[in-house]
């Protein structure tokens, strides 16, 4: 929508399921272009977060915006109207996101996971697609898997494969939700290049992590929530080596 | 593997150790048992050819009887038409009863409630007695004004009512099978294409019911078996013209069930051969991607890549 302001904000996102509070009141800002790790023990809400802002949960208090449009609402005046899931989906289009489990579709191969969505969703062509698709594995350099089917893959070259599926949709948001917890640790390495290369290229990226180095390397800023709230949030080389407070001081010196 | 010895690689340099032949492990209690069955099975077949009840005369004489093989056809037909309109039915009652609408979900649940739990005699006898029960269907604003009427008579042959009546009972069952084989998909696929971007209804078709179908193929193929016999029932409604009711009252005009009723067998397990292997193939295609293990072509060519030949 505008080019100025955020890509992403956030106003005090509550999200509750039940009588469990999950976020209590987060309010951030990522800009354009930047990328911000978002650290923090497990049942933090750091996963929740990230799936409030494609709206795959609905926020209970507050207001997410991305791109300067409301997330999941319509407001008129003072008042908020649900959206419509064909809206939602229209929202979820510009927004990429990779998944802890990668989540690729195992009846197709990685070709296929890839160009599915430019297909049905934005009514490209089969052709450019499968042209887009193929670029979008040389990319991740994997344009020798095209063929094979999800399965057939190492746990590292499937979540190639996610990212690449996200790219293909040209999101103007790249949401990363422990991209490489589920993977061996000879596996993190050709994953972490991929998106560093994404961030790079100016790609505005929200990474869920335990990996401090990426980081303190690629990261514009670094925000660790403890309990549903952020607790601390800064330069992620402040925060990490200087962390003001307790908890944080706690989690990283387990982490580190 | 099988594709083990397709693949065994060439060019290996002298220095590596031989291949191993081993001797393979002896099974004598296989053998065994198979002499066993084999002799069982020749008593069996020996006691079927030379036991007169059997009348194999009789048999081959009505086997391909016109009125058989035409009634045999028309088991056929009741099947296919039986069975297109319960999966039809099912996939959309099962896909309503997951669906967010509690509207969907509810009249889902009250149809499968009352189709499954009564017993498709039953509901066909009653699909027979509709005629009877309802003689006209009237169109328009109940009890203001009716702008059409249907003359239920003349409307539905008793051959369509055995097709409804088949079918409703099935698409309850199929509903069911359906909806199994949906939960079986994981949460992530349906996430993973939301977050694409991609529609409920896209999301469904595209991503999880392709899926689904490697749960839902088998219990169909199941129940496809079971509704070619079941189209024996169909007696209820009453329509005498399919395999099992043609044959019994042949048997009735010649005094001699026994033989008849081993046509309408052979018949019945011609045409669940046929499915077998039908299934057999829907299976294969459907299991695309579910398992690791590599074509036989997929295998050669990575064996050829990496001989560092290109693909």
């Amino acid at each position: 929508m505008s080019d100025s302001g955020p890509m992403v904000k956030a106003e005090g996102v509550c999200k509750y399921f039940g009588a469990l509070e999950v976020l209590k009141g987060i309010s951030l800002s990522v800009d354009r272009g930047d990328v911000m790790c978002l650290i923090g023990p497990s049942g933090s809400g750091k996963s929740t977060f990230l799936r409030c802002i494609n709206h795959l949960e609905q926020v209970s208090a507050g207001r997410l915006f991305v791109d300067g449009e409301l997330v999941g609402y319509h407001q008129r005046g003072d008042r908020l109207y649900e959206m419509h899931p064909r809206e939602a989906a229209r929202q979820r289009r510009d927004i990429g996101m990779v998944f802890q489990r990668f989540n690729l579709f195992p009846h197709r191969t990685a070709l296929e996971n890839i160009i599915e969505a430019p297909i049905r969703v934005k009514r490209l062509s089969k052709r450019v697609a499968t042209e887009q698709g193929k670029e979008l594995l040389a990319q991740v350099g994997l344009s020798d898997k095209a063929k094979a089917y999800p399965a057939q893959l190492s746990g590292g070259q499937q979540q190639r494969v996610a990212i690449a599926r996200a790219l293909a949709m040209q999101p103007k948001l790249m949401l990363f939700d422990e991209p490489t917890s589920a993977l061996d640790p000879e596996l993190v390495g050709e994953v972490l290049d991929v998106m560093k290369q994404l961030a790079v290229g100016g790609m505005t990226m929200i990474v869920v992590t335990h990996e401090m180095g990426f980081a303190r390397e690629v990261a514009d800023s670094l925000v660790f929530m403890d309990e549903g709230v952020v607790v601390e949030a800064g330069q992620p080389r402040e925060v990490l080596s200087n962390p003001r407070h307790e908890r944080t001081k706690a989690f990283l010196s387990k982490v580190l | 593997m099988a594709a083990a010895d397709a693949g065994a690689p060439v060019g290996r340099s002298s220095d590596q150790p031989e291949l191993i032949k081993a001797i393979p492990l002896r099974r004598p209690g296989r053998w065994i048992s198979a002499a066993i069955i084999l002799i069982a099975l020749f008593l069996f077949v020996y006691g079927v050819f030379t036991n007169s009840a059997y009348d194999w005369s009789t048999f081959g004489h009505y086997l391909f009887d016109q009125r058989v093989s035409q009634a045999a056809g028309i088991t056929v037909l009741l099947t296919a038409l039986a069975m297109f309109f319960g999966v039809v039915l099912g996939v959309l009652f099962a896909v309503m009863r997951l669906s967010p609408n509690p509207v969907l979900k509810w009249v889902s649940w009250g149809y499968l409630w009352f189709f499954r739990g009564t017993p498709v005699y039953v509901q066909l006898v009653f699909w027979g007695l509709l005629v009877v029960i309802y003689k006209q269907i009237d169109f328009g604003i109940p009890f203001v004004h009716q702008f059409a009427h249907v003359d239920t008579k003349g409307f539905f042959t008793v051959f369509w009512l055995a097709v409804i009546g088949l079918s409703l009972n099935e698409s309850a069952y199929m509903a069911e099978i359906v909806r199994a084989g949906i939960t079986s998909v994981d949460e992530g696929q349906h996430e993973a294409a939301t977050a694409l971007g991609m529609s409920w209804t896209q999301t469904m078709l595209r991503i999880v019911l392709p899926q689904a179908m490697r749960v839902i193929i088998p219990p169909t193929g199941n129940e496809l078996i079971s509704m070619l016999k079941t189209t024996s029932l169909v007696t209820a409604v009453p329509y005498s013209y399919e395999l099992y009711s043609r044959t019994r009252d042949i048997s009735v005009e010649t005094f001699n069930p026994v033989p008849l009723l081993l046509v309408a067998s052979a018949w019945y397990l011609f045409f669940t051969s046929i499915l077998m292997v039908g299934q057999f193939y829907l299976e294969r295609y459907f299991a695309r991607g579910a398992s690791r293990t590599m074509s036989a072509r997929q295998l050669r060519a990575l064996a050829h890549a990496q001989r560092g030949g290109h693909l």
